[in-house]
């Protein structure tokens, strides 16, 4: 059939499989929106990214086939997607789940060192464009490289910041709005300097640039707003992927990065609604300048409470509400907490969880550990739908949380977390605080909440505190 | 390590300093404890508890020759002379009132610490033995006036016919009056409440007492404070009280004004005007009464039959509740007292607590205390109604002005269209693929749920891998530099993609409703194994139920 096989190029059958994956792209994240259809969503993703592949290994090998760097191609093709494989499902198998903010910053880093090779080789290739495709081209890999580079250190000190590699204070360099303003005057200079002169010392400084600037961003940010960091750097990998889409004429590319872009940026934006922080000073790396704390004054006294106490409270409460920090997390005691969670469940006891947006180091981040644990996700409420109902709550235990649960957000206009959303615990009837010491919390702010009435704080590692009240129980 | 003696109070105080609870919260702080045979027997302690708490029971003499002498009441003056010079003895000393017992304790060489000094901050409010007293004095108020009233308190339709419930009005909604309402309302009478300061409305109300409201216009102060009740609020006040009067069966007065005298308010035409066999307890009756011919300590019945009581131990009839709060308050203060909890003594006069309750020490005088700068009280009430409304404004931005929105959207729309006007193909294709998908991105997680972010994160993440398209067209190239970097690039996107789906699988598996764990048992996905604890457990319980 002559007309078939006419319409059938490699071409045409990449650019159709490439529409059904970018499709697929779009139920996938749609999928992930809701705990019904979540599964399904992966599956989806999976399935676009296969046909992806697939049709651009077709694609390319078609067109280059019998030439002698095909067989390298595929041979390094393969090598690199096996290995790559490998380790990813290594990783994704061992990574504990209070690591996942790691590894999420860390594979974020991958597509942008991905993105600053791609934009690389689009340099060192011969294109055979000319006049203005060949300049509108070099403005491609220098905005490609940009953003790639951005991303790759960004996330590069996130994980480092995450894992504790580094000090998570954040940098304060003099002038440092400044120096991120003319890093971006300098790109653009550079830009348009390598457009009409294209010499290659161009691109290694704007790399150099780039790097920098990523890594000036994300370490003048605190370690208390990661969450916004991650989704951010989030939406900056799929700018990278887009960058690439455009310098190499790829339409999947195109939509895919901004599909991650977009859901990215607006996942931060949420985040930001949840810490009332301006979006556009977390991104440009504005927040971290943590007011000094001026609370001395407020300083009181706080009441200790024995495990015993705290046990015989529980088992007299009607309704616990738990509200969940990273303590938690690096403590490990979420499965004490489930277990606690499901004993006094037993017990007739209404047991919910509460979890403020920003818990943790990442979006979700106490859900994820809670389900880790096998606590139903029904029971598990967001900061809006419990915080009505906290002042009728007996008992609320606060574990491994500090700032989300600060009264000096909602009471203190001159606190540098005034106007934060928080979780309203002080207007339960008891607060057992679970912590290891008197220490401020991430945003070195003193916690007022401490020195209530009707808060007792409970020392120690949440985990081994959790199981002693359990063993009470 | 320093020895802490409880000596029997002096009758008819039942109140003891240290219940056997409290013993051994002292002897964990490092001291060694001895009780005076017998002193908590009027409070329901026996010795032998006391014994077992880890105290020694010991004479009185031995129990006032300690380092640290525990009292409730202010000793005598027999009491002062077996205290040992340096030693020091704490109790409630109402120093303001007893300057001569002041002199008496500073000529001994007692360093003396008066609970009922405690300033007012927050920080010292587990010492406060004011707020732990006037809550049970105020729920004793309740049962004395139950005890001389006639009648039920709760209203009852029955075959004998029907009992109105008894009408109990609360002057004054401080710790005490709340207790009073409480307790009254739980009994099920009718309780109302007054009190100059309207924002303990909702105080009242919460536990079940019904407030009454002096209207009038209150010219409001600088500082916030409506302190000086002006003329035309006492006026009014005082027709609510007459009126009161009139209607209800008991009054339960509590207001006092630190260091002047109790104010009257309940004068002898409204006690008059009241009916036989109403009971009026005056709580304040040991500051010279709330109430027109009350007497302290007195029980007197007016002409017209109504009862007033002027009882001033209140707390100590309930002697058993009392010592309790009274010893924690004291552990407390000795907790703040012996800072490494090695039963060393330390007196910090730099201490805004220690300095005010010390009253004497080294032979001198020391009360009254430089004043206690209170902060949270004026300024919290001062700014308490205004941050309410205002706790959320002041950091929220304006909103942009509509104006200034619609010249945003507008240039960024013409920069668009100039952008794909001039551009030459494929630019503007490209262009709206950007667009498109950007909307797209933005609506498709509107409505994500919150639990969900980091499975999506994670799953957006391995999309994002999709970079690798481009490195695997660029593999075949010519330049073997170009080849080296691709195939970087591909492994290093493979890690994402794989990983990146590979772990939100192992997520998604975990995640799973209340009712129906085994949903989330049953999912292929290979990678749970090594994390899904749970997952053998699920298994067991329903194979047992089956069996």
């Amino acid at each position: 059939m002559p007309e078939t096989a006419a319409l059938l190029t490699p071409a045409s059958i990449a650019g159709a499989a490439y529409i059904v994956a970018a499709l697929l792209f779009i139920m996938s994240l749609a999928g992930l929106s809701r705990h019904e259809t979540a599964k399904a969503g992966v599956n989806y993703g999976i399935a676009g990214m296969a046909i992806a592949l697939v049709a651009t290994v077709w694609l390319t090998f078609a067109g280059a086939w019998g030439s002698p760097q095909a067989t390298t191609g595929l041979i390094l093709l393969v090598v690199a997607v096996v290995v790559g494989a490998a380790i990813g499902l290594w990783r994704a198998r061992l990574v504990p789940m209070t690591g996942m903010p790691e590894l999420i910053a860390l594979l974020h880093s991958f597509v942008g060192l991905a993105a600053v090779l791609v934009g690389w080789n689009g340099a060192l290739e011969e294109t055979g464009m000319t006049g203005a495709l060949l300049d509108i081209h070099h403005a491609e890999v220098f905005i490609g490289v940009f953003i790639g580079a951005v991303t790759f250190t960004g996330s590069i000190v996130a994980f480092l910041k995450l894992s504790a590699r580094m000090s998570s204070a954040p940098l304060m360099l003099p002038g440092k709005n400044a120096l991120n303003l003319g890093a971006l005057v300098a790109f653009v200079v550079l830009t348009v300097w390598y457009v009409i002169t294209p010499e290659l010392w161009l691109l290694v400084v704007v790399t150099a640039l780039a790097l920098a600037l990523g890594w000036h961003l994300v370490a003048s940010i605190g370690g208390g707003d990661m969450p916004v960091v991650i989704s951010m750097l989030n939406s900056y990998s799929g700018w990278a992927a887009a960058a690439a889409g455009f310098l190499l004429n790829n339409d999947l590319l195109i939509v895919t990065g901004a599909l991650v872009g977009s859901s990215g940026a607006y996942l931060s934006y949420i985040m930001c609604k949840a810490m009332n922080r301006s979006f556009i000073s977390v991104i440009a790396g504005g927040f971290g300048i943590a007011a000094p704390s001026k609370g001395d004054a407020e300083v009181g006294e706080h009441r200790e409470i024995e495990v015993e106490d705290a046990a015989e409270m529980l088992k007299n409460a009607s309704s616990v509400v738990i509200t969940p920090g990273y303590g938690m997390a690096v403590a490990q005691a979420q499965y004490p907490v489930a277990e606690l969670t499901q004993k006094l469940r037993e017990r007739g006891i209404e047991v919910r969880f509460g979890i403020h947006p920003v818990a943790g180091r990442l979006p979700g981040h106490m859900n994820v550990l809670l389900a880790e644990a096998k606590v139903p996700y029904d029971i598990v409420e967001e900061m809006d739908e419990i915080n009505d109902d906290l002042a009728d709550t007996s008992v609320v235990l606060v574990i491994g949380a500090n700032d989300t649960v600060n009264p000096a957000a909602a009471e203190d206009p001159g606190s540098p977390i005034a106007g934060m959303p928080v979780l309203r615990v002080w207007e339960a009837d008891n607060v057992i605080v679970f912590k290891r010491s008197m220490a401020s919390g991430y945003a070195g702010v003193p916690n007022p909440l401490f020195y209530r009435d009707n808060a007792q704080m409970l020392f120690g590692d949440a985990k081994q505190r959790v199981e002693d009240i359990l063993r009470a129980i | 390590m320093s020895r802490i003696g409880i000596v029997t109070e002096q009758s008819p105080e039942a109140r003891v300093a240290a219940t056997p609870a409290t013993v051994k919260q002292l002897t964990a702080l490092g001291h060694e404890v001895v009780v005076e045979a017998g002193a908590g027997s009027a409070s329901a302690f026996l010795d032998a508890s006391y014994l077992e708490a880890g105290a020694r029971i010991t004479t009185a003499a031995e129990a006032l020759a300690s380092d640290i002498v525990l009292k409730v009441n202010a000793p005598t003056e027999a009491e002062i002379a077996q205290v040992t010079p340096g030693a020091m003895l704490i109790g409630l000393l109402a120093p303001a009132f007893k300057p001569e017992l002041l002199e008496a304790l500073a000529a001994r060489g007692v360093t003396a610490l008066a609970m009922d000094a405690v300033p007012r901050i927050s920080r010292a409010q587990s010492m406060d033995v004011l707020s732990s007293m006037a809550n049970i004095s105020g729920y004793r108020a309740v049962v004395e006036a139950a005890h001389e009233f006639g009648r039920f308190f709760t209203g009852q339709v029955t075959a004998a016919g029907k009992v109105p419930p008894a009408k109990v009005l609360v002057a004054g909604a401080g710790v005490a009056g709340l207790a009073a309402i409480g307790a009254a309302s739980s009994l099920g009478a009718i309780v109302r409440a007054t009190d100059p300061r309207p924002e303990v409305a909702d105080q009242v109300k919460s536990i079940g007492g019904e407030y009454l409201k002096v209207e009038v216009e209150v010219e409001q102060s600088t500082d916030g404070y409506a302190k000086a009740t002006s003329e035309a609020y006492d006026r009014r006040a005082a027709e609510i009280y007459a009126e009161q009067a009139r209607d209800v069966d008991i009054i339960i007065t509590t207001a006092l004004i630190p260091g002047r005298p109790a104010p009257k308010l309940i004068t002898a035409a409204d006690v008059a005007s009241m009916k036989s066999g109403s009971v009026i307890v005056d709580m304040a009756a040991g500051q010279g009464g709330n109430v027109a011919g009350s007497v302290a300590g007195e029980r007197i019945v007016t002409p017209n039959g109504v009862i007033i009581l002027g009882y001033t131990d209140l707390a100590s009839r309930l002697p058993t509740q009392a010592s309790q709060l009274y010893g924690t308050n004291v552990v407390n203060l000795v907790k703040l007292l012996t800072p490494a909890k090695d039963g060393v003594l330390v007196l910090d006069f730099d201490d805004v607590v220690q300095r005010s309750v010390t009253v004497a020490r080294d032979g001198q005088v020391t009360w009254p205390p430089p004043p206690v700068q209170v902060s949270a009280a004026p300024a919290a009430a001062a700014s308490a109604p205004s941050t309410a409304g205002a706790a959320a404004a002041p950091t929220q931005k304006k909103p942009m002005s509509p104006v200034k929105k619609v010249a945003l959207i507008a240039v960024g729309v013409a920069a668009l269209f100039a952008v794909n006007a001039i551009a030459p193909p494929p630019l503007p294709q490209h262009f709206t693929v950007l667009v498109l998908a950007i909307v797209v991105g933005f609506y498709v997680i509107g409505k994500v749920a919150h639990a969900l972010h980091t499975p999506l994160m994670s799953v957006t993440n391995a999309i994002s891998g999709i970079i690798v398209v481009g490195a695997m067209v660029q593999i075949t190239s010519e330049v073997p530099v170009v080849q080296v970097l691709a195939a970087v690039a591909v492994l290093l996107a493979s890690i994402n993609i794989f990983g990146g789906f590979a772990v939100t699988r192992r997520m998604l598996a975990m995640f799973a409703k209340g009712a129906a764990p085994a949903a989330a048992a049953s999912t292929s996905a290979p990678s749970t194994s090594a994390s899904a604890k749970g997952t053998p457990a699920v298994n067991v319980k329903t194979g047992a139920e089956r069996a």
